[in-house]
């Protein structure tokens, strides 16, 4: 009856069973709505705008994204695993043929499914842009690219702090206490050191790496660096779900 | 498919939930799992879905281990849990289908496997209804339904007919028998009639071990004073009558029940053909034997007599 599914199946059909949530929630239409109102209106309309510095650049929406998605993101993933914890279907779930790391991987896929929908609905900035003024292509596509791995990474740390306890809001804060050391902290911790110390800290900053890369610098270090987070939390949050099997 | 628990152990900090524990179950057997609140239940169970990882011991399921195959013992299993967890944010079909998925039932089986699991549990009308708008018997269908929709070897149900109207109570237990013919069911239950009306053995476990196994036959036999007989003896005086009973060879153990209509209650050794001796008793003294009852011994006592200290 059972029939071999391979590990990408498994990972799917998670996956859409979220996406499905996400959008059956309103959760999905709030994020957009959100993300690009906010985006939006900071990058055209208020602050340092596009009229204001003058140049045909996507830098202010860079940079305001980069903020909005850190405050976004944890409340997209801090239902995750909280909720299958507090409801029990993390047990349901676990004694179907599917792995915590299937599980994981799906649940992740999705939340970076519905980002990649955000940050798409967003190209009318990159055409309207064009329009005004001669853009430049890599340096637009570095900045995109910047922005999808700080949301995997965003992403890979909601879902750890959401697979600690049963609560919501304690694994968003969480989340966010957790961002904050890699958004601002370690940067300033690691300039008044100095030596290796100093170095491992300035390199734990995300910020020194987003803008390099929304410069238009793509740095294979940048991309080790939003990946490896990435990896880290999936494989810590792997780790915490398995642990509370044994307990 | 067979399930074979090896002295299985489960500690919970300095508590003791399982304490090596060993028995085996065979395909075609409705096992009923009994005990009180704590002892153990819930714990083997979800030790045999792979859910909880033991401290020591092994289990079986057909060829394959919780240790070294777990996810293969998945695809076989159907389980129901105790809280009977579900995604309340979806439609039932929705939900089952998804479960489906998951067993990797492809496109061309899901629509009669959906049909099937709907039919027998009784879900027709409610199918396209939110799981969070469904009552709590609907929702204990729902997790029913989960349970069958890949048709597995292996059942295991945490307390199935809870939440369930009598009718349907009826239904399930005749649906456990059916496939308990020719799968693996294993069940826990409180009600201790429906586990005489559906298991074909009893496991009765306290305080982590195993304290009887055996059918409802068994372990009526096992139990004390599953030798008692009533009697009711017209004519006579009660306290002659009373030394004519104790005196019957293997009566240990002589009660009035009633001294004015001459009603006694009489405990033998185990196996004596006692019911013979009573007869020819009263047949030597001309008393007319009125009542000859021997008294079974509910499952109730059985329990209390194994799970007290």
């Amino acid at each position: 009856m059972t029939i071999k599914t391979s590990n990408m199946t498994k990972i799917i059909i998670i996956a859409k069973r979220e996406l499905q949530a996400y959008f059956d929630s309103l959760m999905a239409y709030i994020l957009l709505i959100l993300f690009l109102g906010f985006s939006g209106f900071f990058t055209w309309i208020y602050g340092n705008n596009i009229f204001f510095i003058k140049q045909a650049t996507l830098m202010p929406f860079f940079s305001i994204a980069y903020w909005t998605l850190f405050f976004f993101i944890p409340a997209l993933t801090m239902r995750l695993i909280s909720e299958e914890n507090r409801m029990g279907t993390m047990e349901l779930l676990l004694t179907k043929p599917v792995t915590i790391w299937q599980i994981i991987m799906g649940k992740y896929l999705a939340s970076l499914t519905l980002l990649l929908v955000a940050l798409l609905l967003t190209l009318p900035y990159v055409v309207s842009l064009s329009m005004i003024g001669n853009i430049d292509g890599g340096q637009i596509f570095s900045g995109y690219f910047a922005l999808v791995l700080f949301s995997s990474m965003m992403i890979g740390i909601g879902l750890f702090t959401s697979s600690i306890g049963q609560n919501q809001i304690v694994s968003y804060l969480l989340a966010l206490f957790i961002g904050i050391f890699f958004q601002i902290i370690f940067q300033m911790i690691g300039q008044n050191m100095f030596g290796i110390t100093g170095y491992i800290l300035d390199y734990l900053s995300t910020s020194s790496h987003f803008e390099s890369m929304a410069r238009g610098v793509i740095d294979t270090r940048d991309i080790i660096f939003f990946v490896g987070i990435t990896f880290l939390t999936l494989v810590f949050t792997e780790t915490l779900l398995i642990k509370r099997r044994t307990a | 498919m067979d399930i074979i628990v090896e002295n299985l152990v489960k500690r919970y900090g300095t508590q003791v939930a399982v304490d090596d524990i060993s028995f085996k179950v065979k395909t075609g057997e409705v096992l009923g799992f009994l005990g009180p609140n704590g002892a153990g239940k819930t714990t083997t169970m979800k030790a045999i879905t792979t859910f909880l990882i033991p401290d020591s011991g092994n289990i079986w399921v057909g060829n394959n281990s919780i240790k070294n195959n777990p996810e293969k013992i998945t695809s076989h299993i159907g389980y129901l849990p105790e809280s009977n967890p579900l995604y309340e944010d979806m439609p039932v079909i929705d939900y089952l289908r998804f479960v489906g998925n998951i067993h990797g039932i492809t496109k061309s089986n899901m629509y009669d496997s959906l049909a099937e699991v709907i039919v027998t549990c009784g879900l027709e009308a409610e199918k396209h209804k939110n799981i969070s708008e469904l009552s709590k018997g609907y929702k204990q269908r729902v997790g029913l339904a989960q349970a069958l929709i890949h048709n597995p070897e292996v059942l295991i149900l945490d307390e199935p007919t809870t939440g369930l109207d009598p009718n349907q109570i009826v239904e399930i237990r005749d649906l456990i028998r059916k496939i308990g013919r020719e799968k693996t069911v294993i069940l826990s239950s409180h009600i201790l009639a429906e586990v005489e009306a559906t298991c074909d053995r009893i496991l009765i476990i306290n305080k982590g071990k195993i304290v009887a196994d055996g059918t409802t036959d068994d372990l009526r036999r096992k139990a004390q004073g599953a030798n008692t007989l009533h009697v009711k003896i017209e004519s006579g005086d009660v306290n002659n009558i009373y030394n004519n009973l104790k005196n019957i060879d293997g009566a240990t153990m002589v009660d009035i029940l009633d001294a004015n209509t001459n009603r006694f209650s009489i405990d033998f050794v185990s196996n004596h053909n006692k019911g013979a001796d009573v007869f020819k008793m009263c047949v030597s003294n001309n008393y007319i034997l009125t009542e000859l009852t021997p008294v079974e011994t509910k499952l109730e006592d059985i329990f209390k007599e194994f799970t007290s200290n």
